[in-house]
């Protein structure tokens, strides 16, 4: 299966303050970039995180070759029920997915 | 004239390059900036007041960083003190600054920011509608406000300006936006003010922005056009690709950061290598707006009481939440009948550690662990309830069975007993901004001299 983490540099997440997460996919060159950001949908990337598209705002940083998502947090940071203090580990989630060329 | 900031890590506590922050001396820089919080680790440090780093540390660093600022002899300036930026750990900042004083015999003047707000204060502005919420935001009201064990205001450049210009030679700031110390002495001798912010931003976790994360020091030049960026660790490099990338880190939006008075705004920036070291930086904007401050408040969640339970048999390790599901409807009966609490009145939550316990419903992969984790979290209203019920779950951890006739299973409990206190915790509780008419007006001052006359 070609999942994302396999086919680019690295996929990392963490809190952009206690309320939002934050998820960078580094492409590592330009020809990643163009074939990732159009097989990486927006409604995938939600769907995989269980949150609705619309709070899923999305960066294509053309100049770093970088594609990047942000979205509030389902459990704010440090809440009772939250279990990656950092959210940090979501990434691994992402670097998973299966996505097809 | 231009302006250097010398910024020896992104957080007093976890150690920095001494060779190089004595290469960064030797630079002249014009102020000495460091950041002493963030709410990285959670809402314990604010909801407490007390730092997350060891005492220890933090002393033995500003050690180095006061002998550093005396060679230099600038300003030294530390944002977000203990972590939270609360009074109480500005005031323990202090005394550890005036401890050293004594012990390294220097003279200092010593200016506190004090950021920290009385919930009274913040209802009087929420009844006035000078508090709007972010997105997204808890729902507040006075008595929540009230309910708060802490609640600070973020300081912005012009409150650090304010401790600047009482002449101090070290500045401990409260809760400060973790590039306002960077930016304030660029801003106040009129450097470009986009290229203050964004080099402050750029700077803030010290050499995150470089090649080599690890080493710490950096040096900004400000002027009136640009900024430039160097590490200062001999292996380490800027290039346009590691100090742009660095707007993207810990921030949802890695064009526009806001901050008190209005917002930096990076599209148009451009990033250029000076040469194999430094980068040099242009074309970053600052858009004036209303006066506001960010605001972040901790309310007490209640006490917790955690246990730690390993299954190995295979049997149990296949159907773990089967086992965990019966277990827990199994325990509320039980808590109801001898306890007489009702569900409503505490959380019991058991995590399966080896099979979904970081991601919860958003696992999407199944594995075949050797063994598995059973991780409980009982939190209650009181320490002692929360224990109570830790006590009265234990026997059941250890020995429940998942069918009526087979013996007794026995878990294993990695010590004793296997359940632990871990006392009050918290929970961040807001996400909003105060508007202000002044930039002091929800902060204080307070100037004195320490050390050797």
């Amino acid at each position: 299966m070609p999942r994302l983490g396999d086919r680019v540099l690295k996929v990392r997440s963490k809190n952009a303050g206690p309320f939002w997460v934050t998820i960078d996919v580094f492409c590592g060159s330009a020809e990643v970039f163009e074939q990732v950001r159009h097989e990486l949908r927006t409604e995938a990337v939600a769907a995989l995180f269980q949150q609705p598209t619309q709070l899923v705002k999305r960066f294509d940083i053309a100049d770093l070759n970088v594609i990047k998502f942000s979205f509030p947090r389902p459990v704010v940071q440090g809440a009772r029920t939250d279990r990656d203090m950092h959210g940090a580990q979501w990434a691994i989630l992402l670097a998973e997915l299966d996505v097809r060329r | 004239m231009p302006t250097r900031v010398l910024v020896p890590t992104g957080a007093l506590g976890i150690t920095f390059d001494r060779v190089a922050l004595a290469r960064g001396v030797a630079a002249k820089p014009h102020i000495i900036a460091v950041d002493g919080g963030s709410t990285d680790s959670g809402p314990f440090s604010l909801g407490s007041g007390t730092s997350k780093y060891s005492r220890a540390a933090t002393k033995s660093e500003w050690r180095d960083l006061m002998v550093a600022r005396a060679h230099a002899g600038v300003s030294l300036v530390i944002g977000t003190s203990g972590t939270c930026g609360t009074d109480a750990t500005v005031d323990w900042m202090f005394e550890i600054t005036r401890e050293l004083a004594a012990e390294l015999g220097q003279h200092l003047k010593v200016a506190r920011l004090y950021c920290s707000q009385p919930p009274t204060h913040i209802a009087k502005a929420l009844a006035d509608g000078r508090i709007t919420p972010l997105s997204p935001a808890p729902e507040i009201s006075a008595k929540a406000l009230g309910a708060m064990s802490n609640i600070v205001a973020l300081a912005g450049a012009e409150q650090v300006q304010a401790a600047l210009a009482t002449g101090a030679d070290i500045v401990i700031a409260g809760r400060t936006t973790d590039t306002a110390i960077i930016s304030a002495l660029p801003l106040a001798r009129g450097e470009h003010a986009g290229a203050a912010w964004h080099g402050a931003k750029i700077g803030e976790c010290g050499a995150l922005c470089t090649t080599n994360p690890t080493g710490g020091v950096i040096l900004l030049e400000f002027d009136r056009q640009g900024f430039t960026v160097e590490p200062l660790v001999e292996d380490a490099c800027c290039t346009p690709h590691s100090v742009s990338a660095h707007m993207l880190y810990e921030n949802s939006d890695p064009f526009i950061l806001y901050e008190p008075g209005g917002y930096l705004d990076v599209t148009e920036a451009r990033y250029e290598p000076l040469d194999a070291r430094r980068v040099r930086v242009t074309g970053s904007r600052w858009v004036p707006s209303r006066y506001t401050v960010k605001l972040e408040g901790a309310t007490l969640a209640g006490y917790q009481t955690s246990i730690l339970a390993v299954l190995r048999d295979p049997h149990y390790v296949t159907h773990a939440q089967q086992w965990v599901d019966e277990l827990h409807a199994y325990l509320v009966c039980q808590i109801a009948q001898r306890m007489g609490l009702h569900a409503d009145a505490y959380s019991l939550e058991f995590r399966l550690i080896g099979m979904n316990s970081a991601l919860g419903a958003m696992e999407s992969r199944r594995g075949d662990p050797v063994e598995v984790g059973l991780l409980g979290l009982i939190t209650a209203q009181t320490a002692e309830t929360a224990e109570e019920i830790g006590k009265l779950v234990n026997p059941y951890v250890l020995h429940y069975p998942l069918t009526k006739d087979e013996e007794l299973p026995t878990f294993a409990f990695p010590y004793s007993p296997a359940q632990s206190e871990r006392g009050p915790v918290y929970e961040f509780a807001l996400n909003h901004v105060m508007e202000l008419n002044h930039p002091m007006q929800a902060f204080r001052l307070d100037v004195s001299e320490v050390g050797h006359a």
